[in-house]
């Protein structure tokens, strides 16, 4: 048995629009053996918007999770990108710029924690495909997915900025992970292009032209469907596709799935755990082929 | 810190992840790799070359730098390794402390409502905080995404119920805010 520490961040919690998500990364890791603890009591990772809004502030809320996960002694492990990225940065900020670490202390201090910067905080990707490993995956699976066509979509902060566990620009991970189930990673040039992040509240012409490049270039690859390791990513691509077809004449229809729900197909999990009923555009069709 | 001789890069500089800003070649790597360099009224490269000739005030109140999707592609192609996405967020942070507000676009305000609520409650309420940013700047835009809403709430994903931290963990998250804004920033 392997034991981590989890962070759902905002989107993957009980009342986030991802919790599905979670479901799926809970009912996936206990039949790989692993236990992902929930971070009792977090907050918000501290986020991209806060640090352009109150630099210091965001840094301080992201300490105090990471001062929390350090008690626990274990990896904290979470299933989004941005908090991955943000995560990372603070560990990395702290040890680089001394002067910022004496203030985040010092505020620490006030809500009676400190941290010491030993905590690793890894994707869920990483940990399935790194700790778990491929042939593990594989060798618990009771369904083949029979060459389902998946478009693997890492989106950008999985990967990016700091050298992580994969390629920043081509990284293979996800494609290995597809082909080991049985399935079929297209090509997929856009496959670390971003999705438009929050700009589609802000800029919603700018963002969704970002997504529909996305879906055209896994369509025109032959895609059934996507596999995403991020929850804003599969927000956008999955419940704003409508927006898409509707702004630039388009019809597409691709289901887009978390990996670890395509993960949990294979394994042969109840579909209510993994929470397939949750994507805006039904999987089940294309899912109906490889039950 | 060296100083040098300018007080706008200076200024960038003394945020973490701001001082690369002197290391740029101007090669234009950032610009060529941004998906959004397209929209801004200044390219990326062109904002460090305006800020090293000293031209804080056209650079603060540009909005070039609220297209940044924060994808890090600049980040990781960047010959010198500026970090430079953090320096648009250093840039995005110094416009938003002026005071500027970029007309136009309405990630400031994006930004600050999301700020609010996870220093204030420790998490992000995705429906309040969807139908607060939408009254807030232009009710009128807000019929755009009701089909977005209404598929969701079918679906099960917008929920009403607001994820709270126990009484102790909102004292903490409090306590530590409080200290913070007594240190002045970065």
């Amino acid at each position: 048995m392997k034991y981590y520490t989890y962070f759902p961040g905002c989107s993957c919690s009980t009342e986030g629009g991802a919790k599905a998500y979670s479901w799926s990364v809970q009912a996936v890791s206990k039949v790989l053996d692993s236990e992902l603890v929930e971070l009792d009591d977090w907050n918000c990772c501290g986020s991209t918007p806060s640090s352009s809004v109150d630099e210091l502030a965001a840094f301080c809320i992201s300490a105090r999770d990471l001062a929390l996960a350090e008690k626990r002694g274990f990896d904290l492990v979470t299933p989004c990108s941005a908090c991955y990225v943000i995560f990372n940065r603070t560990n990395h900020y702290l040890k680089q710029y001394p002067r910022l670490k004496t203030k985040v202390d010092e505020a620490l201090g006030a809500g009676g924690l400190e941290y010491h910067g030993t905590v690793r905080v890894r994707h869920v990707l990483d940990v399935l495909v790194n700790d778990i490993g491929y042939d593990a995956i594989a060798a618990k699976a009771k369904k083949n997915l029979n060459g389902l066509k998946v478009a693997p979509y890492y989106g950008c902060q999985v990967v990016r900025p700091k050298p992580s566990f994969d390629d920043p620009e081509y990284p293979q991970s996800l494609d290995k992970l597809i082909v080991s189930l049985g399935g079929e990673a297209v090509p997929f040039p856009l496959k670390s292009r971003c999705c438009g992040g929050s700009l589609i509240f802000t800029e919603e012409a700018v963002a969704l032209d970002l997504v529909r490049r996305l879906l055209d270039s896994a369509q025109k690859n032959g895609a059934e469907c996507l596999a995403t390791v991020c929850p804003l990513c599969q927000t956008n691509l999955d419940a704003y596709q409508g927006e898409v077809n509707k702004m630039f004449q388009t019809n597409f229809h691709l289901p887009v799935l978390f990996f670890t729900q395509l993960i949990g197909i294979a394994l042969g999990l109840d579909e209510k755990d993994l929470g397939l009923k949750t994507c805006v555009v039904p999987a089940d069709k294309v899912l109906a082929k490889y039950r | 810190m060296e100083k040098s001789g300018n007080a706008f890069v200076d200024e960038i500089s003394s945020i973490p992840g701001g001082e690369g800003i002197r290391l740029c070649i101007q090669c234009g790597t950032c610009t060529a790799s941004c998906p959004n360099a397209d929209r801004m009224e200044h390219t990326p490269s062109q904002l460090i070359a305006m800020a090293r000739a000293g031209m804080r005030k056209e650079v603060l109140a540009s909005k070039a730098m609220w297209y940044c999707l924060s994808c890090y592609l600049c980040t990781v192609r960047c010959p010198r390794g500026i970090k430079q996405t953090e320096l648009m967020h250093a840039l995005e942070y110094l416009s938003i402390k002026e005071g500027v507000s970029p007309g136009e676009t309405l990630t400031p305000t994006m930004y600050r409502l999301f700020n609010h609520y996870a220093c204030s409650l420790g998490s992000l309420p995705e429906l309040w905080f969807m139908t607060r940013f939408y009254l807030q700047t232009n009710p009128l835009r807000a019929w755009r995404i009701v089909p977005v809403a209404l598929n969701m709430l079918r679906r099960g994903r917008l929920s009403l119920r607001r994820r709270r931290l126990t009484t102790e963990g909102t004292g903490q998250l409090r306590a530590i805010l409080h200290k913070a804004e007594s240190l002045g920033g970065v």
